[in-house]
């Protein structure tokens, strides 16, 4: 297991599972080119949940979509590595992504009901793909998919594999995508927003699923939302997106704890708490900036009360800022 | 049947403070039954959704209710009931003592209703506002519709001082809504629902389309327009952490049942339904960084066949063999705060059979 404390995988020596290169994702557009992500570089060890939050449009999705290989077109990988293993996959045919995806990485989305047919019992989808992958015959598959089912907390999985599944409710729908996510082992599972559309009593019973996958199987998870609550229950480490790059990377104590740059202060700052009350919750002014109009320099400068000359003209990197790194030009004074 | 319970009112309205929506026993059913050929030649029997079943609550002038529940447990039908939108199928409620289907013709002048005095703001602001017409257009319609001003210049005077209170500036009036961020437009939604000098708002999820940095100002926002204007709301939402900072007061729903009903802070630290503490213990905290617990197993029922007795004995770590049988009814337990279990209100409970 990798350590959970370590922010900076590489000075353990251990090579990380995925790791990200100054992703560049662009979409052309009538009136120009917009950069949707800027220069993203972070890695996952084996084993290791690593959640990644920001706001709508931050490009937390647009991560995890270059990753499995489906961006939306005419959304392009515009420079920038993604490397799997010590395979470098962003240059891969879409014939040899498609290969590995499912059985390498998985995906999980928001909305449960749109990711499975519904005109296919479950068992059929499960088979299907653990028939793709894997080299097992239907009644090996078969009996791989009641496994699955059952790993995932459904209960009778002989009687509920012949179901349809509009004959499930939402949370057990849930169930059955991630059973459909684990079909073939992935090393490395993408989840995007998975426990949003569920109720708080479900989403608690998807995350403790998903804590258990990880733990029991060494599946790593990028879990992207946009729920600090979940990401603090749920991930070793946390990366904080601000328009399309990233703010702030570290453990996920420290980052809810001891944050170093001014958003993710903002950020945790404006969350109302369950525990404590407050008569006012403090407030970042503004809005993230739309794509086409990202400020020179920090592109949170207009909205950061530390700014100063240096952020209005040079663009902060990734540096050091004591237990987690941040791209923030104040706290390298 | 069960017998009407009206111990919600007294003790509450003694406690200072004078009351401006009444909710007495009120029920919603919706008829979703077969078509009528289908139920003669199948034999299918009429089926009704109890949306909302015999909720009763009071709201007094300045504070803030708030409700809570998951998917489908009936808190946005009865934000509908309170404003109108809906007709009760049973019980009624209640605005400054008037029956709410009678707010359209109680008049409080020449010109305008009572209807004026209430006002809704809805969760999504990009399906709230009309997208061919401009801000000040928007906003100046209640204006319009309750003929509060007549001349032109006076209702632009007062768009203009709307959108100030709402942190937006004089000039947005002249845009449409596309050209507005999420929580810009849910600022222009609360311009517009002030715009008739309400008394009461009834706010259904209000930030739940917002990303929290934005929540956190309109949150603000609306927190500032109550102390200036002194307004009653009603605040819905499935986010706890939400509610907790927001309201005075909180209900708790299930599967169209109020289950508790507290003040704000007994609420959230000494919660006595066992349903209240199960929903409590299944939000994400921040302070649980790679705790681990155990969740409650099971989810919210068919509404369209609810469990008999006590709707959430199947799921209750509690229940015994009289929560399936009897509806525990909504009792006060002590001077603030009611409760619907018998756990909680028969005092003979331990000793009763299990189940």
């Amino acid at each position: 297991m990798p350590s959970i404390q370590n922010y900076n995988s590489d000075q353990y020596g251990e090579a990380p599972l995925l790791e990200l290169r100054h992703l560049q994702v662009e979409f052309p557009t009538r009136k120009g080119l917009l950069r949707a992500l800027d220069d993203v570089s972070f890695s996952i060890m084996r084993g290791e949940t690593l959640g990644v939050v920001g706001e709508s449009g931050a490009g937390k999705s647009l991560t995890g979509a270059a990753i499995i290989g489906l961006l939306e077109p005419p959304g392009r990988i515009a420079g920038g590595e993604i490397w799997l293993e010590g395979r470098r996959i962003d240059s891969h045919s879409p014939e040899a992504m498609r290969k590995l995806r499912g059985k390498e990485i998985a995906a999980i989305f928001q909305d449960p009901l749109t990711s499975l047919n519904p005109l296919f019992t479950v068992g059929r989808q499960l088979t299907d793909t653990i028939q793709t992958h894997l080299s097992l015959t239907y009644s090996q598959s078969r009996q791989r998919a009641v496994e699955l089912l059952a790993r995932t907390g459904i209960p009778a999985p002989e009687l509920r594999i012949d179901h349809y599944p509009h004959q499930f409710s939402g949370g057990m729908r849930q169930r059955v995508v991630i059973a459909l996510a684990l079909a073939a082992d992935p090393k490395l599972i993408v989840a995007d927003e998975p426990t949003t559309a569920l109720d708080v009593s479900i989403q608690a019973q998807i995350i403790r699923l998903l804590k258990q996958v990880s733990r029991d199987l060494g599946t790593s998870i990028m879990l992207i939302t946009h729920d600090m609550g979940v990401i603090a229950e749920t991930a070793d480490r946390v990366a904080v997106m601000y328009a399309g790059r990233v703010a702030e990377i570290g453990a996920v104590d420290a980052m809810i704890h001891r944050p170093k740059h001014p958003y993710t202060k903002g950020l945790m700052a404006s969350i109302p708490s369950i525990r404590a009350h407050r008569d006012r919750l403090a407030q970042i002014e503004g809005a993230m900036p739309r794509l086409d109009v990202i400020p020179k320099g920090c592109a949170f400068n207009p909205r950061c009360a530390a700014r100063f000359s240096r952020c209005l003209i040079e663009r902060p990197e990734l540096q050091d800022a004591g237990e987690s790194r941040a791209a923030c030009w104040a706290l390298s004074q | 049947m069960m017998p009407a319970v009206y111990s919600a009112s007294t003790p509450l309205a003694q406690s200072g403070g004078e009351t401006l929506v009444q909710v007495k026993q009120a029920s919603k059913h919706f008829d979703v039954s077969e078509p009528w050929l289908n139920r003669l030649i199948e034999r299918k029997p009429r089926r009704f959704l109890h949306a909302v079943d015999q909720v009763s609550f009071e709201i007094k002038k300045g504070e803030t209710f708030g409700l809570v529940g998951e998917s489908g447990c009936g808190k946005s039908t009865v934000a509908r009931l309170l404003v109108g939108l809906y007709d009760c199928s049973g019980g009624e409620v209640r605005f400054e003592g008037y029956p709410i289907q009678d707010i359209d013709r109680i008049k409080e002048s020449d010109t305008t209703s009572l209807r004026r005095k209430i006002q809704m703001i809805f969760q999504d602001p990009y399906a709230s506002l009309n997208p061919r017409w401009t801000v000040g257009q928007i906003v100046a319609e209640p204006l319009k519709v309750h003929r509060m001003l007549e001349s032109r210049s006076a209702i632009l005077e007062r768009v203009a001082l709307l959108l100030g209170q709402v942190g937006l500036a004089a000039s947005d009036a002249a845009r449409y809504p596309h050209q507005f961020s999420g929580g810009q437009r849910q600022r222009i939604s609360i311009a517009r629902a002030l715009a008739s000098e309400p008394e009461f708002l009834v706010c259904d999820e209000p930030t739940s389309a917002l990303d929290v940095s934005v929540q956190a100002q309109v949150l603000n926002l609306m927190k500032d327009l109550q102390k200036q204007r002194g307004l009653t709301y009603l605040f819905i939402s499935h986010n706890l952490a939400v509610v907790r900072h927001v309201s005075d007061r909180v209900g708790v729903m299930y599967l169209g049942r109020l289950v508790e009903v507290a003040p704000n802070d007994v609420l959230f630290e000494k919660a006595l339904h066992p349903y209240t503490r199960m929903l409590l213990d299944a939000i994400p905290d921040l302070e649980r960084t790679g705790k681990d617990r155990t969740p409650v197993a099971g989810e919210v029922p068919n509404p369209l066949a609810p469990p008999s007795g006590c709707a959430f004995h199947p799921r209750c770590p509690k229940a015994k063999a009289r929560c399936q049988r009897e509806r525990p009814a909504l009792t006060m337990v002590d001077e603030t705060r009611q409760v619907a279990c018998f756990a909680i209100s028969d005092p003979d409970f331990d000793k009763r059979d299990a189940r």
